[in-house]
């Protein structure tokens, strides 16, 4: 601990750590609608209301397309926006997605991550979020509880910092993390506030200097705001250290945009996202006290995709292993694979890289998976392919 | 409470909807809007869904609204309006801003079919806005096709005419039932050719401390095919002839506000209209008589209703 010590350590679920978080975020309005597993997040808000804890608006919403429009709405009064979804509930608010990113709306919402029907499952896998990867939002993939906690206190300053301007959102995996019990030392109140301000939206819906928001576009001027949205990304990159170091200097904890295990030294290393992260981990240490040299690399902020971090931390490997929890039908490789070689190659790089895809529907991923895929790594005929890993024959 | 309109000389000069959009001319729903906001607080804050009023008004870079306005999507408007007014609530109670009153706007496509989920969550969670439904009857801005609020009998370009077929063979939508069963504070409707029964309507709607609704009726040359000139006339004769009754229904009590006791022939209505010409055909004679029987059956339908002066028994 470097600066203020956590005020205590609470057991608590990962949608409960999401709540707590934006219970001390003075945050004015949470729009949201429950959908298994996100529901305990907005049950806990509702309690906070019903304590008095949460002093602003909660709109109990009757769709997530209305959540996120109610978000939307509130956000343009200057407000500071909540929400929290899943699953199905994030693809019927897909359409939202773009118009809040597109408003430049410093949203801020938890996405539980739960796979899409059809079969209807419940159970955790990226492609919820996945399917609004291009959405604009800001996108960051925790891999424990804690991570969960602080990442949603630090989403608020990244996106409402003047040079971002850009939804956020803390994905964590559905019942994995969602509902799993860890310790989280809790933050200072008052410290949170301090650290997260008041929102100082310069264009908001203000009746002393009536603007419109929403325009109709041409061809001659869309393209023009798009291009501001990916400075807007481009700038969250820099953005996100300076929240990252002050978040740091007050808490102690900081995680980074990429987590390394062993990747200056690895010849072979495996690059993932969210809570696998830390079993491939896990495995990797067994392995290398074993004799084998491997690393890990746990991306954490996947949009804006830190290039230059992933590309430093592979630029020595002899190959490099992609997991993707989630499925891009007909591609070449799984969504995270796709920007991992178009990284390596940007940079001028030919390091083989296999694309493994993983834990779909909330697929179990133990230690010895990830012992068998380090063994799949060594197979340097395997490369330039896409495994569905662990699929039954 | 309210403040009562008497005359065209108290209403404010400021203009909250300029000049130089590009609606067609002759069309009735910037007259709704304008009616509207001139009787609105200058500080209301407007919630647009897509359609004609949207996408005709605000063209980047330019834009005629004098009042803070967001589009966003088609289905949504309402539940944009309950975050305004929920932003806009969390905000004051921190000292940081005061309310403002909201109004949404959408079309009937925006009201009667996408948006309707909206439209109710937004009235059970007792947001205080109003939304005002123009209602032109088809989606308009897309090309006349038929909506939830497209009348019986009416000519669409995907209710189309021919021996096989009358128009749209379905009755409009009890849209106005349907929210007061939603028991909002006040729902009514209303005609451009009434501006001043309008007027009233908006400020008793803004007046109250919960969700309201306005239903006004937005006459299109290009829909309904008629001489643009005509747009106002054709209101008038909508109400004239009993097929848009103009009513409120206040905590439950109605009241026709411009009673029709000798309403003018169902065809005069008709017959100004091209895409009512083919009823007038001797073809079509008995699905003539199923239009005036419902247009007939709505109106007394409506006096019954406003002959109890108390809320009537839900059961």
């Amino acid at each position: 601990m470097t600066a203020v010590e956590a005020v205590k350590t609470v057991p608590m679920l990962g949608d409960e750590a999401v709540a707590e978080a934006v219970k001390d975020c003075d945050v004015d309005v949470v729009s949201a609608y429950p959908i298994t597993p996100q529901t305990i997040i907005v049950e806990k808000l509702s309690e906070f209301v019903a304590s008095g804890e949460f002093k602003g608006e909660f709109i109990p919403v009757e769709s997530e397309h209305s959540a996120m429009s109610a978000a939307l709405g509130a956000s343009l009064t200057g407000a500071r926006v909540f929400t929290a979804t899943s699953s199905q509930g994030l693809a019927l608010m897909h359409e939202m997605l773009y118009n809040v990113s597109g408003l430049r709306l410093p949203v801020v919402m938890a996405v539980a991550n739960r796979a899409l029907s059809a079969p209807l499952v419940l159970n955790a896998d990226h492609g919820d979020m996945m399917g609004s990867r291009d959405s604009g939002w800001i996108q960051f993939y925790a891999e424990n509880v804690e991570e969960i906690y602080d990442r949603t206190i630090q989403l608020f300053r990244l996106s409402e910092d003047p040079r971002v301007l850009l939804p956020s959102a803390i994905n964590f995996e559905g019942f994995i993390l969602s509902h799993d019990m860890e310790g989280v030392r809790l933050l200072d109140g008052e410290q949170i506030r301090k650290f997260v301000g008041r929102p100082k939206l310069e264009q908001r819906l203000d009746p002393e200097n009536p603007k419109s928001f929403g325009a109709l576009a041409s061809p001659d001027n869309y393209y023009e705001f798009k291009m501001q949205q990916v400075e807007g990304m481009k700038a969250a990159l820099g953005v996100f250290k300076e929240v990252e170091k002050e978040f740091h200097a007050f808490s102690g904890r900081r995680y980074g945009a990429v987590d390394a295990y062993n990747t200056d030294q690895a010849n072979r290393i495996v690059v993932i996202n969210g809570c696998a992260s830390g079993t491939i981990r896990a495995a990797a240490r067994v392995l290398n006290r074993g004799g084998d040299n491997v690393g890990v690399l746990a991306v954490k902020l996947y949009r804006p995709f830190p290039t230059d971090e992933v590309v430093e931390h592979l630029r020595d490997a002899d190959s490099v292993v992609v997991m993707d929890r989630s499925v891009s039908f007909g591609a070449p490789s799984g969504p995270l694979a796709a920007d991992v070689k178009s990284a390596l190659k940007s940079a001028g790089l030919d390091t083989p890289v296999m694309s493994l895809v993983y834990g779909i529907g909330g697929r179990d991923f133990s230690i010895e998976d990830g012992k068998k895929v380090f063994a799949m790594s060594k197979d340097k005929g395997a490369y330039g392919t896409t495994f569905m890993y662990g699929v039954k024959n | 409470m309210y403040e009562p309109i008497k005359g065209l000389k108290e209403l404010p000069t400021d203009e909250p909807l300029a000049p130089g959009h590009r609606l067609c001319a002759g069309c009735g729903a910037p007259i709704a809007l304008r009616q509207i906001l001139l009787a609105a607080p200058k500080d209301t804050v407007l919630a647009n869904a897509t359609g004609c009023m949207e996408v005709s008004t605000v063209i980047y870079p330019y834009s005629a609204w004098n009042r803070p306005w967001v589009h966003s999507a088609f289905e949504n408007t309402a539940a944009v309006a309950s975050g305004i007014e929920s932003g806009f609530k969390a905000l004051a109670r921190r000292g940081e801003g005061k309310e403002h009153p909201v109004i949404a706007i959408g079309g009937d496509g925006g009201t009667y079919d996408i948006g309707f989920q909206a439209l109710s969550g937004a009235l059970e969670r007792g947001h205080r806005f109003l939304y005002v439904c123009y209602d032109n009857e088809a989606y308009m801005n897309t090309g006349i096709q038929r909506s939830g609020g497209t009348p019986l009998g009416a000519w669409t370009t995907t209710t189309q005419v021919g021996p096989a077929e009358f128009g749209k063979r379905e009755n409009k939508k009890d849209l106005m039932g349907i929210v007061v069963a939603h028991r909002v504070p006040y729902a009514a409707t209303a005609a451009i050719s009434h501006w001043r029964d309008l007027m009233i309507k908006v400020r008793k709607a803004l007046a109250q401390d919960g969700p309201t609704f306005l239903h006004v009726l937005a006459p299109c040359t290009r829909g309904w095919r008629f001489e643009m000139a005509k747009t106002v006339k054709m209101a008038k004769l909508a109400v004239d002839t009993r097929f848009f009754p103009l009513y409120e229904v206040e905590n439950g009590v109605y009241k026709i506000t411009v009673p029709v006791p000798n309403p003018r022939p169902a065809e005069e209505y008709l017959k100004a209209q091209g895409r009512y010409a083919h009823l007038l055909q001797p073809q079509w004679a008995k699905q003539l008589e199923t239009v005036k029987k419902e247009v007939d059956a709505n109106y007394k339908r409506l006096e019954r209703l406003a002959q109890f002066t108390s809320p009537i028994p839900a059961t």
